[in-house]
């Protein structure tokens, strides 16, 4: 009796190493592992299958090109086009990047060749900050203070001064407007492309700014000369990977773009993005013939497009930061 | 005498000044113009009371059913997310650590990564057709999971990456297998990291609409099972910013900004507990 007051309770511990041993755990578990990382993949294949096979009655139907190039969208008569949306996507997309890079730049080349220590450990909180808002909230910022801002000052001024190119043109009376969703959206992807700017800019090494400084080149040149031009590829993924993320934001743009189905031909002009149509009409979509079959085929697209850009990016991000180790 | 290149050089600083000033006011102007537009109508009945009858054309009520909702949906999604990912990115360092595979798997996770959340508010609405199911609490939960998932694991991954290969070796030295490595000395190594990971998914969960648009549904009270529909502040936000009623329009505001204090808060606190964490590991 004396034995048992000694001998620890069987635990879980020693009930396994009698089944199984260390080795064979460590081998099973590789085995579970293996399977369990199977899922990103599978994910991946699963929803293109599910979107695909969803939207396959209407791209029967119609034609995948009738749908692409399709001017109308009346779902009461089985109209579904959707060129105006992808062009409403591509406008808001390509007037955020050309607001949002210049700046953006400009602040990673700061961080990373001029700042001292302190800033930029700031400014590190406060980019994840400004990418830790809700896309809902830049909404609510966006309605509240650049749709009016839009209205009152900036269209009438572009419009009066630079009317004359069709691209400043408006014949919008409210703020509701492509360069709206495009100010909102260039502040959300700020952060992202700062972000990956910067890192690729860091792999660049300081032996060649010495080099540059040594030779009496100011930090300017230095920069434009030695390490820019090392850091094109890399910039321009992060721009694309930038890109992609505001091709698929929602709801700020739902909130302030205007959401009228037409192509843009002004900045100033309302949009319909295909987030937003998919958002839109959510509610509706299972009570009329082929609806729900097109906005899934909406969804399609739209996850077509940015896994183009995504792959890309990012398999050409990866090779530069592995370069650098 | 002033060389061009210097002027250059000043012009491009000033630029560069700038741009940072534009970066770091625009966060000042978001957060100021959604603190002054939701102070005014922010009370305690907002936050401690569920949708009244005429909620919605400015009666009494609050949005606990919306900050609940959220909680628990993100909460969820969060929990489920951990699930898978933290085994899978201790398998991708552990296990996997540079081959191929691993590279596959990593691409993966950066392509969902950048999937937008209205796509997986579509997919889960297809999938949750297929099961027959109505937009509910777990409907939610999973998308916000799928959603979540590549967040995490990418962080935890990044965060194992920064442990020392010299401990792993340790390990293995006085006899230690890939997985008793794995379990005793890597995930204590990467705790203050792992909690800034799941902290950044619960933040990313709890702020996002679109993918709970479908998949969870609205309602004025709180769920009491999984398979009842349920409320989200951010959706919140959004469904009382469309009503044409002045009163209820504020109250979107207050949403937002009760919205945007949750968010801020985890990230800030999550900040926080890393550094405080970091002092019982190893360097």
């Amino acid at each position: 009796m004396g034995e048992n007051k000694t001998a620890k309770p069987v635990g879980f511990r020693q009930i396994r190493l009698k089944i199984l041993g260390r080795r064979e755990t460590d081998r099973l578990a590789s085995r579970l592992l293996l399977l369990l990382s199977m899922i990103p993949l599978i994910l991946i294949v699963v929803i293109l299958a599910a979107l695909f096979l969803r939207s396959w009655p209407i791209i029967q139907a119609r034609t995948i090109w009738d749908l692409l190039s399709g001017q109308v969208w009346k779902p009461g008569q089985g109209l579904f086009g959707f060129y105006p949306f992808i062009m409403g996507t591509v406008w808001v997309t390509v007037v955020a990047m050309v607001l949002a890079v210049p700046p953006c730049l400009l602040v990673a080349i700061y961080l990373v060749e001029y700042a001292h220590t302190p800033l930029k450990t700031a400014m590190k909180p406060l980019l994840d900050l400004l990418a830790s808002i809700p896309s809902v909230v830049y909404g609510v910022w966006g309605l509240v203070a650049i749709v009016p801002w839009v209205q009152s000052t900036l269209a009438p001024f572009l419009s009066r001064w630079l009317g004359f190119i069709p691209l400043f043109h408006s014949n919008n009376p409210t703020g509701f407007s492509v360069i709206s969703g495009s100010i909102v959206l260039a502040v959300m992807v700020a952060p992202f492309i700062i972000a990956v700017t910067y890192e690729v800019m860091h792999t660049v090494p300081d032996g060649l700014r010495h080099a540059s400084l040594a030779m009496g080149a100011t930090r300017w040149q230095t920069v434009r000369y030695a390490v820019l031009p090392q850091t094109i590829p890399g910039i321009a993924a992060g721009i694309v990977m930038g890109a992609s993320r505001a091709l698929g934001e929602t709801m700020a743009v739902l909130m302030v773009v205007g959401n009228v189905a037409k192509s843009p031909s002004s900045i100033f002009d309302p949009a319909y993005p295909l987030p937003a149509l998919i958002a839109n009409n959510y509610g509706e979509m299972l009570s009329i013939p082929m609806y729900d079959s097109a906005l899934l085929g909406a969804a399609l697209v739209l996850l077509l497009m940015v896994l183009f850009f995504n792959v890309v990016s990012t398999l050409t991000l990866r090779q530069i930061l592995r370069r650098s180790g | 005498m002033i060389k061009r290149r210097h002027v250059e050089e000043a012009f491009f600083k000033t630029l560069m000044i700038l741009s940072l000033m534009l970066v770091a006011g625009s966060l000042g102007f978001i957060l100021l113009t959604v603190i002054i537009k939701g102070l005014p109508a922010l009370n305690l009945a907002m936050l401690t009371q569920t949708p009244k009858g005429g909620y919605y054309l400015g009666k009494e009520g609050g949005i606990l059913n919306a900050i609940i909702g959220s909680i628990y949906l993100a909460l969820g999604g969060t929990l489920l997310a951990l699930i898978f990912s933290l085994p899978l990115a201790l398998y991708l360092q552990a296990y996997a650590r540079r081959t191929g595979w691993a590279d596959s798997v990593r691409l993966a996770l950066d392509v969902l990564w950048g999937i937008p959340s209205i796509v997986y508010g579509a997919f889960g609405f297809t999938l949750m057709l297929a099961l027959g199911m109505r937009a509910s609490l777990l409907g939610g939960i999973i998308t916000l999971a799928i959603l979540e998932l590549p967040i995490m694991t990418r962080a935890m991954d990044e965060v194992i990456r920064m442990i020392p290969h010299e401990m792993e070796q340790a390990a293995f030295a006085v006899g230690a297998t890939r997985l008793e490595t794995a379990l005793k000395v890597v995930t204590r190594q990467m705790l203050p990291g792992l909690l800034t990971a799941i902290l950044l998914a619960f933040g990313r969960g709890i702020g996002d609409a679109a993918s709970v648009l479908f998949t969870a549904g609205y309602t004025d009270r709180i769920p009491t099972s999984l398979f009842r529909p349920v409320a989200s502040l951010p959706l919140a936000v959004f469904f009382q910013l469309g009503t044409p009623f002045p009163e209820v329009q504020q109250r979107a505001y207050a949403s937002a900004l009760i919205l945007t204090v949750i968010v801020l808060v985890i990230s800030l606190g999550s900040r926080w507990l890393a550094s405080r964490l970091s002092r019982y590991t190893i360097r």
